[in-house]
Order: structure tokens, then sequence, then C-alpha cells
């Protein structure tokens, strides 16, 4: 393997880490003043890596989509955040934490990143309560934990159910901090479109002011990506509407490698889809799978009866109830994983089971807890998410159980990097949902905020001075340079030729008709046949809507639809590296379920003598076949077991 | 759960080319409209009308549209978010609406924060106050365990109703001065309440609530408005907390 080298350092696990460190480059604080860095995104990733290299005294230029950082996606996370704290005496530690990511994981990420992330966990709940997050407490003072799926310990913290809003206001805060010293420079409402490579390392990005349309140039000595995953290209996913992948995508297109695409994590709980204009899928919470009991009929016959409104849940006596994921994997019930709570309600509603008009619904129950506990004990724990079920289905949660559904949420896949965060392009880097590094084939409850902070926080600003510490002598980016001049150009021309078609349909039919042949062919199961069609369909729509896009508007203005348009172009290409990723891994593993590849049983089959290692696409041009190199999965620790959550 | 169907509705809408351009309403008809739309699918859809009919879509703010993000806004029939309590224009359903009803649907009106395009505002001013003093003054590492400093739970959950805003701008909206006092006070209180944001607390109120002044924002006459229609359900007893927080601080200057 000569183009990737992961510099995963040598020596026993537990020393990597601190051995790293030990060995990296430092810039003294007299040059982080004179070095700039681009920072894309403004979610815990993003932002708590704009804050720090901030306070470190580098000047930090952040960007994002929305008009303040403080909306990115991550504020939605509703649950929490996991920390090997061990605060509940409960036998947690670093190993463990370690051990359940990468086992939850389906062991499909790196061994070295994920002990790392476990062990700078506790520091990030530290963190956190010193920029005054909210966490919940217990009546001692001290810090409350929760459970949640795949895990057998209480590690998990949270403020209510908005545990990503207030870690997110937290590092916004140490931002807005940072902005008020003129540290960081702010640019809401715009959007990276191209990155600048001169002399074979990235110096800058090309970007569109959204407001005024105006295409701008940045340049930095170094430029991370904190973007988020690519969900919307599902187009109905639990991502706000606005996530997108083109800052990833424009770095692949750049040389920057891709990592496990077809690696999306699909939500056992959220609200089921309603008609055909829905928009978003919301989701519920994990938390609640801590007190809800999920459940669908034993008999067909009542099934039917549900489907056909002709009664309903509360109708159903207990021993009726088919406690499915109970029965099947007794040790951690309804607790387990999310990709296989994912399939085994797809199972159940396949069979004919599923509770709503669609038959693509199952339930997720209260009122057990309640009797045990109390309804006051249950709305202050969940409240807000009740509230939120009921304003958008106009059911009462404490009266009737809520139905759910598995949708598209996380993307463990994303853009390659070494065990520095770095790509495959010098000085570009990519930190928490946009990398690929640490989740595998399927990521644990609570363990993206982790993720992201632990990037932004305690990783990426070691690793990045590294690289800089070379870049001293480096003047301020010339942002006349040729390569600036080329890809304004670039961005100019492509967005012309979207804007130019001047069709008859709206981008977002092109977004849907992608999404139906997403979900129904690289969703929850995949097969041969499936992915085949799939790559011919989206090259078809690919075609039509470079034909007959509609963008209305002024092309020098805010222009919503131009602004959509260009991340559609982006998914379409997207979509059909997913489709080819899923088609080459002929192996389930996580949420990337082949129906070629189960055990007897129904689960899904690894297969480790072919499959162990990270698919790494690398760009070879438009409408040109990409090119796959492989990064063995190398475990020196733990040893590789199939899955059981029984 | 049959969610009913409203056959015709009547949209008056705010259209407005950029900010150095005079607005006005104009006015939309759109069917077949089912009661578990969202308010702002029930808008994709209008978009998607005027789009096929070769005219420019109405552009508003959205983002999450779970009612967390902050970003959605809108005056709906008068009131900020619309027609329900409690929560965001995302998370309003059409099933509050009636059969042949017109909607009037406007922007955030107030100085400080400039329509910038349609319903599409511009609340940086939030972003500014925020700037002069809304966090705790602490870098990243060199903190103590998070257990070091107990709380007990009445603060935390003090702080937390309080952290809770989603800063989308209702209360400036709705209030008849303009005033951005429910937003300064929740981020005041929030971290006043905890021990770790005590120790600047004063200085934090004096400087927020000096931006906000130099921003244009207008004072606050105890109407009210604000905690009727903050989504989040934030307390105006922010309010006085801010209030005592700044009085405190001036005497001792």
């Amino acid at each position: 393997m000569t183009v990737l080298n992961s510099k995963i350092p040598a020596g026993p696990l537990a020393e990597k880490w601190s051995k790293h460190k030990a060995a990296i480059k430092v810039v003294s604080p007299a040059n982080k003043r004179k070095l700039d860095i681009i920072v894309v995104g403004t979610g815990l990733a993003g932002g708590s890596a704009a804050a720090s290299l901030a306070e470190m005294g580098y000047n930090v230029k952040a960007f994002c989509y929305q008009d303040s950082g403080r909306r990115a996606h991550s504020i939605a996370a509703q649950g929490g955040i996991n920390a090997a704290k061990n605060y509940q005496n409960d036998n947690d530690s670093i190993y463990r934490l370690f051990y359940d990511t990468i086992k939850g994981g389906d062991y499909r990420a790196r061994e070295a990143n994920v002990y790392r992330l476990a062990e700078v966990s506790g520091d990030i709940i530290d963190q956190c309560v010193a920029q005054g997050v909210p966490f919940a407490r217990e009546y001692g003072g001290t810090l409350s934990n929760r459970s949640f799926g795949g895990v057998l310990v209480s590690r998990t913290f949270y403020a209510r159910g908005q545990t990503g809003q207030q870690l997110l206001l937290g590092c916004y805060a140490s931002m807005n901090r940072m902005i008020g010293q003129g540290k960081i420079e702010m640019h809401e409402r715009n959007e990276m479109l191209d990155l600048v490579i001169v002399d074979g390392k990235a110096r800058g990005i090309i970007t569109r002011n959204l407001v005024t349309g105006e295409i701008e140039r940045h340049g930095a000595h170094a430029v991370v990506i904190a973007t988020g995953g690519y969900g919307n290209v599902f187009f109905l996913s639990t991502n706000a509407m606005g996530c997108n992948g083109g800052a990833a995508w424009q770095a692949y297109k750049n040389g920057a490698f891709f990592g496990n695409p077809c690696f999306v994590q699909i939500h056992p709980t959220c609200i089921p889809v309603h008609g055909e204009q829905q928009s978003k899928l919301t989701l519920m919470s994990e938390s609640l799978r801590n007190d809800g009991r999920v459940w669908v009929p034993k008999k067909k016959e009542d099934a039917i009866k549900l489907q056909k409104g002709e009664m309903g849940p509360n109708d159903i006596a207990d021993e009726d109830r088919d406690f499915y994921l109970e029965r099947r994997y007794p040790s951690y019930g309804n607790l387990v994983p999310r990709d296989v709570a994912s399939r085994a309600a797809k199972e159940r509603c396949d069979a004919g089971f599923g509770v709503n008009a669609e038959g693509k619904a199952v339930y997720l129950d209260f009122k057990y807890s309640i009797e045990r506990l109390g309804q006051d004990v249950i709305e202050a724990r969940y409240g807000n998410l009740f509230q939120m079920y009921e304003k958008i289905t106009d059911v009462d949660p404490y009266k009737e159980p809520m139905q759910i559904y598995p949708a598209i949420h996380y993307s463990m896949g994303g853009t390659w990097v070494d065990y520095n965060l770095m790509t495959s392009v010098p000085g570009l880097y990519a930190i928490g949902e946009a990398n690929f590094s640490d989740h595998g084939g399927n990521r644990l409850g609570a363990s993206a905020l982790m993720q992201g902070l632990a990037d932004g926080y305690f990783v990426l600003p070691y690793t990045i001075g590294d690289y800089l510490a070379d870049e001293i002598q480096t003047p301020r980016i010339d942002l006349n340079h040729p390569e600036f001049d080329k890809k304004e150009k670039a961005v100019n021309e492509r967005l012309q030729r979207l804007y130019n078609v001047k069709g008859s349909k709206s981008v977002d039919s092109f977004h849907k008709r992608l999404g139906n042949i997403m979900w129904d062919y690289v969703g929850m199961a995949r097969n041969e046949e499936g992915l085949k069609y799939a790559i011919t369909e989206i090259a078809k729509i690919k075609e039509d809507f470079y034909k007959d896009v509609r963008i209305p508007g002024d092309f020098d203005a805010m222009n919503i639809e131009l602004e959509k348009a260009g991340r559609v172009a982006d998914f379409l290409e997207l979509g059909d590296l997913m489709a080819r990723d899923a088609l080459n891994r002929n192996e389930s593993c996580g949420g990337h379920y082949r129906e070629e590849s189960v055990t007897e049983e129904g689960e899904a089959k690894r297969d480790d003598d072919n499959f162990t290692y990270v698919s790494c696409w690398e760009y070879k041009g438009e409408n040109q076949e990409p090119v796959l190199h492989k990064e063995d999965l190398v475990f020196e620790t733990v040893e590789l077991t199939q899955r059981s959550y029984k | 759960m049959a969610d009913k169907v409203i056959k015709e509705l009547t949209i008056k809408v705010w259209r407005q080319k950029n900010a150095k351009t005079a607005g006005k309403f104009e006015t939309y008809k759109i069917n077949d409209i089912s009661g578990g739309t969202s308010f702002l699918e029930m808008l994709d859809i209008l978009n998607e009308q005027l789009i096929n009919d070769g005219q420019e879509p109405i552009a508003f703010d959205h983002d999450c549209r779970e009612g967390i993000c902050g970003m959605c806004s809108l005056f709906i029939n008068g009131r900020a978010h619309g027609p329900d309590d409690d929560i965001t224009t995302c998370q309003l359903h059409m099933r509050k609406f009636n059969e042949g009803e017109t909607i009037t649907i406007e922007p955030w009106r107030a100085g400080a924060f400039p329509v910038i395009k349609d319903l599409i505002v511009d609340r940086t001013a939030f972003e500014k106050v925020l700037q002069a003093g809304g966090y705790i003054s602490v870098n990243t590492g060199g903190v103590p365990d998070g257990n070091a400093i107990p709380i007990s739970q009445d603060d935390a959950e003090e702080a937390m109703d309080a952290a809770a805003c989603i800063g989308c701008g209702a209360c400036v909206a709705t209030c008849k001065n303009s005033s951005a006092m429910l937003f300064v006070s929740a981020k005041v209180s929030h971290l006043a309440k905890l021990p770790q944001g005590r120790v600047e607390a004063s200085r934090r109120a004096k400087n927020m609530v000096a931006k906000m002044d130099e921003l244009g924002f207008g004072n606050c006459t105890n109407t009210g408005a604000c905690e009727v229609e903050c989504p989040k359900g934030i307390s105006i007893a922010n309010i006085a907390r801010l209030n005592r927080e700044f009085l405190s601080a001036k005497i001792k200057d």
C-alpha cells in the first residue's frame, strides 16, 4: 500500500497518543500569530476547533452557510455525550468505551483512533462544564448519567433532550469570545464551493456569499473541513435541510480520498414518513429506548386492523404484543445498537406487522415505565421530546405509544484522514462527522458529539501544529495566485452551467428522484442487482438534471434555488460513489447490510477474510471510474468476533 | 390519525427583492393541503408551484425543521411563529388552519433586523451582543474535573431553562419596542446561575447591555409579549435577573 499512510504510531495501544503528542512538532506563540487557518463548518467539530485554535493564537477564518454559527445541525442532537468517567462506579473505563465503540462499529474502525477518542472523552466533559453547559445533576450536585444502545454501563451525560444544543452553545460561546477579540473572522451565510491547492498543499477555498451571490477567495496555511455528513443524499433524512456534502465532495475532487462512503446510519426511532410532501424526518432520541418498549402486534389480524385504523394500540392486550427486541436480544433488549434495532423493525414491517396505514411503523411504548415510575418522572426525562412528537403527529405519547420507523441519520463514512486527521491532500484536514475515522460500520448513540468535540478540542489543535511548524516561513497566502483565478473561474462556470439550463423542473424534483433510488436500493438492505440498477438510474437522473433543471431568480444575488442546485449536483455524484462502494463491499457489517451476506438467523454476517479494510476512493475525473485503494485494518488488541447482542 | 385536507388557502406574503428595494404583499392560492403538512412544507409546495409557473420562489430561512436551530422565523397572521404556543414555525402544522382561510406571512419586523430578501432578515445583531460577553472566559484545557464543583439540581435546572433559548428573534419581533431584553437576559441568567459563570457576571451584564443599546434594540417596558411568543418558554423572570445584575454592577462602578 503505497498511496495511503495512516501514520498510526507504533507501540502499545494505550501509549500511542501520549507518545505521538510528545513526538510531534509545536509552533511557538510568536509564529502562531503569523499563521492562518480556515475552518469550514461551525458545528461541534468546527466550532470547537475554531475556538481552540484561536485561543492558541492562530488566526482563524470560520465559515457556515447558516445565518449564525450556532445553528449548525449538531444543535439537534438530543440524547447525550459519552465519556469514560466511571462516575457511576459501574466498572467503566477508557478500555471499555474503546471496546464498545470498536465492537459497535462492527470492527471497521481504526483501533488507534478509537482508543484516542475514548482517552480524551473525559476531558470533554470537564471542558463543557467549565464553559457553563448545564448538564443534568443529581441532588448532591454531581453529574447525572444515563445509558445508551450497545453498552452495559451508564456513561452518557446529558442536558435534558437538548444535549447537542447545549454543547454547541458552549463551543459557540468560546468562538464568540474569540470573534470579539478579533482572533476569529466569522463568515456567515457563506458556502465553500471549491478548494485551492498551491504546489500540492491546501491553501484556500472559493466560497459563494449567499447574501450577495459574490464568489469570494479566502487563503490560509491550512484548511479544515468540518461540514458534517451527507445523509441528505437520501432527500429524506434527519439532517437539517441545508446539510450537504459539498465541501467534502470538493475535497474529493481535488485529491482527498473518500473513505467508506456506503457506511450511513439508519436511526431506528424516527417519526414515520407521512404523505408525499414531507421535507424531512424527525428523530426521537435513542434515550427514549431506556424507558420505552418497542413492539408490534403478535397477530397479523391485529396489524391489519391497526393499518386500517379499525383499532388502536391500547386495544391490544399485553399478551398479544410482540416485544420483538426483547424476544430476539434478551441481554440488550430495547437497547441494542441502532443498526440492529433498525433492521429488526424493517423485518417486522416487511413481514406485515407494521402499525400505520403504510405498514411502515412500530410502537415505542411508555405505558410500562409510566406505571413503574409515574408520569412526572417520564415528563422530567423526556418532556420536550414528547411535546415535539405531539406537535408533529397530534397524538399524545403519554396516552398512546409513539409510532417510529428507521430513517437516515448519520454518515460514518467520509473524507479519509490519517491519525493526524489530515486528508490525502497536505494541509487539508477533516474532523467530526465529515471524516470516516472512528465509527466503523455503525456509530453508537451519544458518540457523535464525543467525536466532534474530541477532534476539535483535543486532537486537531495538537496534530495541526506538526504540519504548520514547517509553514512558519510561508507568507500570507496570495489571493492573486493563478490557482485562485483558475478555481474561481471553475466555480463560476459550474454555477453558470446549472443556471443556464433553463429547463422545466425544480431542483427538489431531481433531489427527490435521487432520494427514492437511494432509499430503495442503497438504503437499509442492498444487493448486487439493486446496486447496479441504482448506478444506472443515478446516471439517468444526472443527465436529466443537467438538461432540464430550472433555476429562477438572479445569478448574482441571493438565490436559494441556485444554492440547492449546487448541492444536488454534488449529491448525484456522491450517490453514485456510495452505490459503487456498497457494491464492492460484499459483506454485511454495521449499517451496511448486503442481502448476500447473512447468518442463518438473519443477522448481518461480516467477511473478515476479504473486507477488513477501509475503502478509500480516488477521484479520476468527470465521468471516469473512481479507483479503489484499501487501507488494511490491523487489530493489535481486540479479537474480531461476530457481534452478538443476544 | 386521519388528517383533514384543506381544499383552498389564500397566502398573502411579503415579497422584497433585496434590502434596497421596497417590498409589498403578493397573494397566491394553494390547494389540497393535508393537516399533517408542516407550515414550511406548505411553503415548499407553494414554491414548487411558483417555480413551475416560471416565477421566483419565496425566500425564507429554515434549517433543522425540528424546532431547535432557531433559523426559521415568520410572522404568521400577526403572531411570531404562528397560531400555536411553544413552537417554532417549522413545528407548526396546517391542521391549525381552516378551509378557505387567508394566511398573512411577514418577516420579523425590527430596526435591528433588516430584511435581506422576502421573509429573510439579518439577525447578526444577536451575534454581536453575544460576542460582547455571552461566554465564560475559559480556554480549552486546564479546567477542573466535571464533578469538582457540585451544582445544586435546582440551579442546574434553572440555568438550563434559560439556556434553552434558540436565538430565533421572536421576542424582538413581537416586542412593540423591538427590545432584545429576553434574549440577552436568557444568556446572562444561564451563566449567572452557575458558579463557573458567576465570576464575571457583572462584567458580562454590563457589556452585553451596552452592545444591545448600541445596536438599536429598544427598551423593555414590561409588556410580557416576548414571554408569550417565545417558542422555548423563556421566562421574563430572566429580565428581572438581568436588571439586578446590571444595577448591582453599575452601583459597584
